[in-house]
């Protein structure tokens, strides 16, 4: 069947079966940042924004997300200049071997864009979904409360 | 030299990850994200027995499948005993493994392998496979392996290495020094206890994968999510019967590894798979998959006795572990001995010290290496009973550890004894700021004010707190076995291309070697263009474990610089025509002392190029320690109990080490950090439990749990001001010494909150809700 979707500002027509999951559609087309950790919905490595929400592709049918906007970590940032919450990781030294990077990212746009005044304890508890095993998510808090007060204080 | 100045300019700074900009912006960095796709794709068959013979084999469904092109099973390939196990050479693991067998020996196990077109036909070819079996007596419980009654896992009799088969015995090891039972009998105080570590798991959120191809020249190519590439290359010669030449093992960015990718498991399937079709191949495993089939933590029963004074100095220490190592030996000798050799000379003031060790078969998914390699196995025994014999003392526990616990400029003679399944080299602890640790932590952590606010009535209050602590002690690599390489190459616009075998998995490796090499060249870091684990393209490195990359991968770069640093010195000689001791190399020029002219490293290795002199500048530098120095720490922690629930919730977890010069703050610490998370998972929840048929009942991130972000209060870590005379400027490791103490610190913490002494982890709140119901 025929889905047509708008991937980070382009749009899309791809042939997927019924039964094709959107985190190996998107693999399959290009867009490698979307990660495979559990394939059960447990990790968050797969997460993209499906309108605007946060979504765990791999548990997510292709088919259903026919006529949406989806946006991944490709179409975050340019190669000369960061998104905001790239640079943020980045200064913070919040990741070691990346795995969890850009599902993390991505929610964390989301959580910006809906609730930007969070305590960290409310950050912590709001991306609990994305797992991380190397780097004790410290550094990951404090970038995404840093961003929350720059938003505050630039709104 | 370098070497002797303690102040640095770019070593020490928190510099950015050299793959943290690629990383961030979701560029293809993993082995998935390059996966050809034309590559035909390999599944695993895997046992749904724990012991059981393969009988018949019918591949005739499966290959009617459209699609399905090849399947694979031991009758299709030779018999080659090896082990997994990505260590130096000659292994110290049984060779107690064959790429396929007609023996499973536990739930998961490879029966065969099925080669299709794509991913539909290959799940389809899996299911359509007949294969009959005639199923066995399994041996589950690793405590009754050696009882004459338990059915025997590797009676095949091709292994070698396997110390005692008709036993169930892997490995055994033993050694004594001094009169250790004399001592025992005639100390005042005398402590035995047994603890129970459980047999978790690395949880690398990147599933093990593998793909391989045949280059136009015919040359088997992997490229694989893997610690230990040259290791892999050397096994997979032997095991598909094709010289190392015709073999290149490739690790792009890893998905981390924490000892789980320090074994071959996908490669040696996508290898023969390959070779097998003359097609690409890819295989990557699930997650189910990546906690049954690939390693996980030797669980371990320890028990320890301790003779003690009156006064808490210890006399004599006797350690006896069991080590369950699972289907097969990988790294069963070697992890055991570090339950023994990686705590034991922590507390070295004793006049005798035993340790011996039974390591163990069970029909149980492999055990194998995973970060703290035994030390946290050994440590939840050693540091419990010292504990408990604080408590029999009535003494704070911190004292009797801090008493008799190594100092700067002491040894043990453990170090000598005690090696990777080997004698040991001995050593003394050079750089020791273990008392300087403890202080610290003490202070920062208000241990004395914390410890103090103990004692409750349980009809007042619903939640008690407690404090605990633990020191701990690692390696740096192994001493006179592990051997890096590192090759620097000038390029002319000034800039180094640094080759390195070393391996990393997400620690951050490549960005300090780079920091080495900038600083000993006296170049911005930028200037170093890192590339590193490919058997083709770098020189020869053992890979990433045991502690080792910053120790002595770390010194082999420095070695490469210091060479290549002589090397600018002599071309400029030449072009100045005029003495060596004459030219300054200092801040990526050549200075001519004569006459002061400078030339800049672009002018220089231009004119090498393409002026007079004509030649390449580049050199390659090699180490092997002659020590393996090591880093100490002290670890305190709070928790809180909820007596209504039993459940433990960690408030602070606070840690100060001893890592000599931390090479980048930010990834030293965050080293730390991610490993105490591991740890405080161990203690409170993560076991991978089996069905009493041996079936994994929570491979799954759904059932077997990590900590998430939420849930384990606040977790600091403080580096000690050190500096280890033989490292790279000053460095020492950090990788794994932080997951040593956290587990038994938190045990201890919960004694001091409840009086209640568990000796088994994890301390699930059902499991401590039961015991405060008994002491109720």
């Amino acid at each position: 069947m025929e889905i047509r979707v708008n991937v980070n500002g382009v749009e899309k027509r791809w042939n997927v079966e019924p039964s094709e999951l959107l985190v190996d559609v998107l693999r399959d087309n290009g867009y490698k940042s979307v990660k495979k950790g559990c394939g059960s919905a447990d990790c968050g490595t797969c997460t993209v924004l499906v309108d605007g929400r946060a979504v765990l592709s791999c548990s997510v049918f292709a088919a259903s997300v026919s006529g949406k906007t989806i946006e991944t970590l490709e179409g975050l940032g340019t190669d000369q200049q960061l998104h905001p919450i790239q640079q943020a990781f980045l200064d913070a030294a919040a990741f070691q071997c990346g795995f969890c990077a850009p599902g993390l990212i991505m929610a964390t746009k989301e959580l910006l864009e809906k609730e930007p005044a969070l305590t960290e304890d409310q950050i912590r508890h709001e991306l609990s979904g994305n797992l991380c095993r190397c780097s004790g998510y410290e550094n990951q808090v404090k970038a995404i409360s840093g961003l929350m007060d720059k938003k505050r204080e630039g709104a | 030299m370098p070497n002797d100045s303690k102040t640095f300019r770019i070593v020490g700074q928190n510099k950015e990850k050299v793959d943290a900009r690629g990383i961030l912006r979701g560029k293809p960095v993993y082995t998935e994200d390059f996966y050809p796709r034309d590559a035909l794709i390999v599944k695993v068959v895997h046992s749904p027995y724990a012991h059981a013979l393969i009988t018949r084999i019918d591949k005739s469904a499966a290959l009617d499948i459209p699609g399905v092109v090849e399947i694979l099973t031991y009758e299709d390939v030779p018999r080659i005993p090896y082990t997994r196990a990505g260590q130096g050479y000659p292994e110290p693991s049984p060779y107690d493994t064959v790429l396929l067998d007609h023996k499973m020996r536990f739930v998961g196990d490879t029966a065969a392998l099925v080669i299709a077109e794509n991913e539909r036909a290959a799940r389809m070819g899996v299911k359509a496979l007949k294969i009959d079996y005639e199923v066995l007596e399994p041996v589950l419980d690793f405590e009754k392996s050696m009882s004459p009654s338990a059915p025997i896992i590797h009676d095949q009799k091709d292994s070698k290495g396997i110390y005692e088969p008709s036993r169930n015995i892997a490995s055994h090891y033993e050694t004594t020094i001094g009169d250790v039972e004399g001592l025992l009998a005639r100390s005042p105080v005398q402590i035995e206890a047994t603890y129970y570590y459980p047999k978790s798991q690395q949880v690398a959120l990147e599933n093990h994968c593998t793909y391989a191809y045949l280059d136009p020249q015919e040359r088997l190519t992997l490229v694989s999510s893997t610690q230990v590439p040259f290791h892999g290359r050397r096994i997979l010669s032997k095991i598909l019967q094709t010289p190392p030449g015709k073999i290149r093992v490739i690790k792009p960015r890893i998905g981390s590894g924490f000892g789980s990718k320090q074994g071959l498991f996908t490669e040696g399937y996508a290898a023969l798979a390959c070779l097998k079709t003359g097609k690409p191949v890819c295989l990557s495993f699930n997650r189910e998959e990546t906690f049954t089939c690939t390693y996980t933590r030797h669980d371990m029963r320890v028990t320890v006795r301790l003779g003690a004074e009156l006064d808490g100095r210890l006399n004599v220490i006797d350690m006896y572990s069991l080590s369950n190592t699972g289907a097969y030996g990988d790294h069963a000798l070697t992890v055991a001995m570090g339950c023994g050799s990686k705590t034991l000379p922590l507390y070295n003031k004793v006049k005798a010290v035993r340790f011996v060790t039974d390591i163990v078969y069970t029909n149980l998914p492999n055990a194998g290496a995973y970060r703290g390699y035994g030390a946290p196995q050994g440590l939840l025994a050693l540091d419990g009973a010292l504990d408990e014999l604080a408590a029999r003392l009535n003494r704070d526990p911190l004292e009797i550890k801090a008493i008799n616990s190594i100092r700067e400029g002491e040894t043990s003679p453990i170090f000598q004894i005690m090696g990777e399944g080997r004698e040991g080299v001995p050593q003394i602890a050079a750089s020791c700021k273990l008392g300087e640790c403890i202080e610290i932590g003490k202070v920062a952590f208000d241990w004395a004010k914390k410890r103090k606010n103990a004692g409750w009535d349980r009809r007042t209050v619903d939640t008690v707190r407690g404090v605990g602590c633990a020191l701990a002690m690692q390696g740096s690599g192994i001493a006179k076995v592990d051997m890096a390489s590192a090759t620097l190459k000038m390029n002319d616009d000034g800039t180094f291309n640094l080759l390195v075998g070393a391996t990393d998995l997400g620690t951050g490796s490549d960005t300090i070697l780079s920091q080495i090499a900038a600083e000993a060249l006296g170049i911005p870091v930028e200037n170093i263009i890192v590339y590193s684990s490919d058997t083709d393209m770098t020189p020869f490195d053992v890979g990433a474990y045991a502690s080792s990359t910053t120790y002595v991968s770390g010194n082999a770069v420095l070695d490469a610089a210091n060479k290549v640093k002589a090397s600018i010195r002599r071309a400029a000689a030449a072009l100045f025509e005029i003495d060596e001791e004459l030219v300054e190399v200092t801040d990526g020029c050549v200075k001519n002392l004569q006459n002061g002219k400078t030339l800049t490293f672009a002018e220089l290795c231009t004119l090498c190029f393409y002026g007079a002199n004509q030649h390449q500048i580049c050199e390659t530098g090699s180490y092997v320690g002659d020590e393996s120095p090591i880093p100490f720490m002290a670890t305190f922690i709070e928790v809180e109990i909820d007596l209504k629930t039993g459940k433990i919730t960690p408030i602070e977890t606070l840690s100060v080490v001893d890592c000599g010069t931390a090479l980048n703050p930010a990834l030293a610490e965050g080293q730390v950090k991610g490993a105490t998370l591991q740890a405080l998972g161990t203690a409170l929840f993560e076991e991978l439990k089996f069905s009493e048929t041996g079936k994994p009942i929570n491979a799954s991130l759904f059932r077997y749990k990590i900590l998430d972000r939420s849930s384990f209060g606040k977790v600091t870590a403080l580096l000690a001001e050190s500096y280890e005379p033989t490292g790279p400027f000053g460095a020492k490791s950090v990788s794994e010494i932080g997951i040593n103490t956290p587990t038994v610190a938190l045990l201890n913490a919960v004694y001091h909150a409840t009086g209640i002494r568990f000796h088994r982890l994890p301390l699930a709140p059902q499991t401590v809700f039961n015991a405060l119901k008994g002491k109720a």
